[in-house]
């Protein structure tokens, strides 16, 4: 009993020794960590990166950050694709595979926990944070302090993941966790528990985000810049923090009330006692609908911003640009019925539905045509960031068609579920959103580094991606065709496994794709003195975060600009005001670094870790830990600064000097 | 080693073959727009290529009334008349909807377990394990409830599919035009032996079914509750097994078990 007080479940058999594979994951990981920790010792750098990097509540330094975590799990993510796909190709028949189902089923759903949550959130996050508030001419976000918060809760939530690797077992029950598979009668473990509190506690940071970008955009645009004059990436995520801020306590309560299930012994959504399981497809798909959203209208965003500055005119249709991103929004509320046409629901609610869903496709075709129509009498450069978002609108055009045939009902009684469906989600996720994240990621690189990514390899990557993506994903929708469901360990019809293989070898296509990326960034740091940005506006861009040097300043702008017109910094530019230096500095107000971000952050993982395993004291200290942080930290009124004038000019001079 | 089958191109029941043409004439419909878009992509960015400067380059147009007009309205008209076909179809091929015939529909009652589906043929007394047989040309009535968790009940050949819960009852008319034997399966992910949760669909002539009921009827076991409560573990990859008898109201009782107990008593 003592030893169940002091550790709960937690013994030495949860780590999964038996397994030669797990453990080889887990090693292999461990080592990577060992190598990145010793490299970081070596060089002594720790006071640098917690001085500089953990403890600031700089949105571009945070920003940064969030990247760095998508690119780790983009990894990790990939690595369970790569799994799964070897997995499908060879599991004919009686061999069955290399993978048991215990650990398949594992796989795919933390593939897809990691690529929604921890690889398209923060890369899209991270984007955001480093541009929006300049391109709204601001110094910093509404709540700098917050911004750290959400940032680590992020990061510590996806270590929770990462953790159950090598201690217990992730979640088998797929990444939405329909109950009453998930509940303990048929998922005792910790499995769904990691599920549910990397979900939850991540799922808290993103909240804070919704809110504090939200404010940031409202209330800090610079003087001039009414709604009408923001750029369209801005308004993109100014659109979808407002789905952040109303679908994802949606999701909070939805896992809450499996909790209870699950911890308490309730009965929300249990077989018997008044359990009712068709709540859980509602609420999820109430937050998982408008999630999708929330990762494809930023990308939209971006591909606005790619279009119109490499086609070197001004975007077409900003109005309708602006409304169809509103019409997605306010639409992606009334569809989440879709995902489960085949519960039962009578003909007129899954034609409502049905109709309801296809209605977003006229906003959706709407910022296609005003893509093409930019680019019509433009003068296109095809860089890195230009090919991504051509690639992006061919294939989003399959996609799209894929999801309208799913929004049939009666198509979707027989496509649902089937490879079919995770051809075109992947269809839309990929191209849809990846694509623009790497697009943003090679566009705005110079601004937060000071030197362009290389273009030969940026130009190699997206090739392999495009050609990979093809190769992986068509032989699916042929799959769905010929009746082949998802989440499948092995299968017994032989005229499959051809397409499987192609699928697989779709997937070391990308594999290549990624390994090029790795490149670009080893080649581009080691030319950066040739990438050297040094106008702070390497593509003639359109937008306010050109007006600054790149890196920019910490406080952004010395003075705060006045805009005058949309894309404020073109307009600046035709005026003959855009200069980067400043006839005279002021001293600039800035909020100063603070542990308290990362505490609180390690504090929740203490506390989810010890939920997962029943260690009741420690889920006590931790969550006492977090609040204690909090109260400290709102006690302490010296949480800002005045930089003076003399140093914002040092500031400036230095980074000229760069140049 | 056999070809590939594509099972939703070769329907062999008219709810099946609807749903096929279903897919094909809004596929075409999408084609309309999806076409022109992938073709403009190409050739705009062709065209207006930064090194051909023989194009037009006018980078203060950023708007057209005429344009606009018609980027809302062509997708919009598709939309409607997709949204016909969505109204209509989702009237004409729901699950719930009896198929007309004047035959006598056979009814099958189906559970969802742990990594296999039983059939319960109620009328004829009779009770199977992953196997399926049913009379071509004659409706089969489906009520489907699930003694686990959500099962997806699906066999491609013959049309779409319907979820199975616990506690519940959901409903699916299917026909089989063609004799033959139909993959069936379950695809919704429900643990470790979903891969196993298989069965055939064989649809033979009159004759051949009602010969194959007078077989299984002559089998030894009878699913009683102590067969029923050994087909309640869950096991995998199962073979088929038949049953000559079966306990009446067996589904309903599976049903019921999962009802709370206020509902029950009102019941």
């Amino acid at each position: 009993m003592a030893t169940e007080a002091l550790f709960g479940k937690l013994t030495f058999s949860a780590i999964p020794f038996d397994s030669p594979i797990i453990m080889g994951a887990v090693g292999v990981s461990l080592l990577l960590g060992a190598l990145v920790v010793g490299l970081i010792t070596y060089h002594g750098k720790w006071p640098y990166l917690w001085r500089e990097w953990f403890t600031s509540v700089d949105h571009k330094k945070i920003g940064v950050m969030y990247i760095v975590l998508a690119w780790v799990m983009l990894l990790r993510g990939f690595a369970d694709a790569i799994m799964m796909r070897a997995q499908q190709a060879m599991a004919l028949g009686a061999t069955q595979g290399y993978l048991p189902p215990y650990h398949y089923d594992q796989i795919f759903s933390a593939h897809g926990t990691i690529m929604i949550i921890f690889v398209a959130m923060p890369f899209f996050i991270g984007l955001m944070n480093i541009i929006v508030p300049l391109q709204i001419g601001a110094r910093d976000v509404a709540f700098p302090f917050v911004n750290s918060v959400s940032l680590w809760l992020s990061v510590f939530s996806a270590m929770l993941v990462m953790l159950s690797l090598g201690l217990g077992n992730f979640s088998h029950a797929g990444w939405s966790g329909y109950p009453p598979l998930s509940e303990t009668q048929y998922s005792p473990g910790p499995g769904v528990d990691y599920w549910i509190w990397s979900l939850q506690l991540g799922g808290l940071g993103t909240l804070m985000t919704g809110i504090n970008f939200f404010v940031t955009i409202i209330k800090m645009r610079a003087p001039g810049m009414t709604l009408m004059r923001m750029p369209v990436f801005t308004w993109t995520i100014l659109v979808t923090m407002v789905l952040i801020m109303l679908s994802f306590p949606v999701l909070t309560v939805t896992l809450a009330l499996l909790t209870l299930d699950r911890y308490l012994g309730m009965h929300f959504f249990t077989n018997g006692m008044g359990g009712n399981l068709m709540m859980f497809p509602n609420l999820f798909w109430i937050w998982g609908h408008p999630e999708v959203y929330i990762v494809i209208l930023p990308a939209f965003g971006i591909y606005s911003e790619v279009i119109a500055t490499f086609s070197r005119k001004r975007l077409f249709g900003y109005r309708s640009m602006v409304y169809a991103s509103i019409a997605i929004a306010v639409l992606s509320f009334g569809v989440w019925l879709h995902h489960f046409f085949t519960m039962g629901a009578g003909a007129d609610v899954n034609a409502f539905f049905g109709i309801a869903t296809m209605v977003i496709a006229v906003p959706t075709g709407v910022k296609i045509f005003n893509w093409l129509f930019t680019m019509y009498r433009g003068r296109i450069e095809f860089t890195t960031p230009t090919l991504w978002t051509l690639g992006f609108i061919v294939t989003f055009c399959i996609g799209g068609m894929t999801g309208v045939l799913l929004a049939v009902p009666p198509a979707d009684f027989v496509l649902h579920n089937t490879e079919f469906l995770v051809a075109h989600f992947h269809n839309m996720l990929i191209p849809g959103a990846l694509f623009a994240y790497f697009a943003g990621y090679a566009y705005w690189f110079p601004k937060a580094f000071g030197f362009r990514l290389d273009e030969t390899w940026g130009k190699r990557a997206f090739w392999a991606w495009l050609v990979g993506f093809y190769l992986a994903f068509m032989p699916l929708y042929a799959l769905g065709f010929m009746g082949m469901p998802r989440r499948l360990v092995y299968y017994d019809d032989p005229g499959w496994q051809l397409y499987l293989e192609v699928a697989a070898f779709g997937t070391l296509v990308i594999l290549l794709g990624i390994i090029f990326q790795i490149t670009q960034l080893i080649v581009s740091i080691r030319r950066r003195k040739e990438l050297r940005d040094l106008t702070g506006d390497p593509w003639n861009g359109r937008t306010l975060e050109w007006s600054v040097s790149s890196p920019p300043p910490f406080f952004n702008f010395a003075n705060i600009p006045v805009v005058e017109a949309l894309d404020a910094f073109t307009d600046m530019k035709e005026r003959g005001v855009a200069s980067t230096h400043p006839a005279e500095v002021h001293s600039i107000h800035m909020p100063k670094n603070t542990p308290a971000g990362v505490a609180m952050g390690g504090l929740a993982f203490v506390f989810g870790f010890a939920m997962i395993w029943h260690v009741w004291w420690m889920a006590l200290a931790g969550i006492f830990g977090v609040l204690a942080t909090l109260i400290v930290r709102a006690a302490n009124e010296h949480v800002d600064y005045d930089v003076p004038a003399s140093e914002v000019e040092r500031t400036l001079l230095s980074l000229r000097g760069q140049r | 080693m056999s070809g590939v089958e594509w099972s939703l191109l070769d329907p062999k029941g008219p709810i099946a073959a609807d749903e096929k043409t279903l897919i094909l004439t809004a596929f075409a419909l999408m084609l309309v727009v999806v076409v022109p878009v992938i073709f403009m992509t190409f050739a705009f960015a062709w065209k207006y290529r930064a090194g051909n400067k023989a194009a037009t380059y006018a980078p203060e147009w950023d708007a057209s009334a005429k344009i606009e007009a018609i980027i809302w309205l062509v997708p919009a008209v598709i939309v409607v008349v997709l949204s016909v076909l969505v109204w209509r179809s989702s009237y004409a091929l729901s699950p719930y909807r009896p198929i007309v015939s004047t035959a006598k529909p056979v009814q099958v009652e189906v559970v969802a377990m742990g990594w296999k589906w039983l059939f319960i043929y109620p009328d004829l007394g009779i009770a199977t394990v992953n196997r399926l047989e049913i009379p071509t040309g004659v409706p089969v009535s489906f009520r489907l409830t699930s003694d686990s968790v959500m099962g997806s009940f699906f066999i491609p050949r013959l049309g779409g599919q319907i979820y199975a819960m616990a506690g519940m009852q959901t409903r699916l008319h299917l026909v089989a035009d063609q004799p033959g034997t139909y993959a069936g399966l379950n695809t919704q992910f429900d643990g470790d032996g979903f891969p196993g949760m298989r069965f055939d669909t064989v649809a033979t002539s009159t004759q051949g079914f009602d010969a194959w009921v007078r077989q299984v009827k002559q089998s030894s076991m009878a699913l009683d509750e102590g067969a029923f409560k050994k087909l309640e573990v869950p096991s995998k990859n199962n073979s088929p097994e038949y049953f000559s008898a079966v306990e009446p109201h067996l589904f309903d009782h599976v049903m019921h078990k999962y009802m709370s107990d206020m509902f029950t008593e009102t019941r």
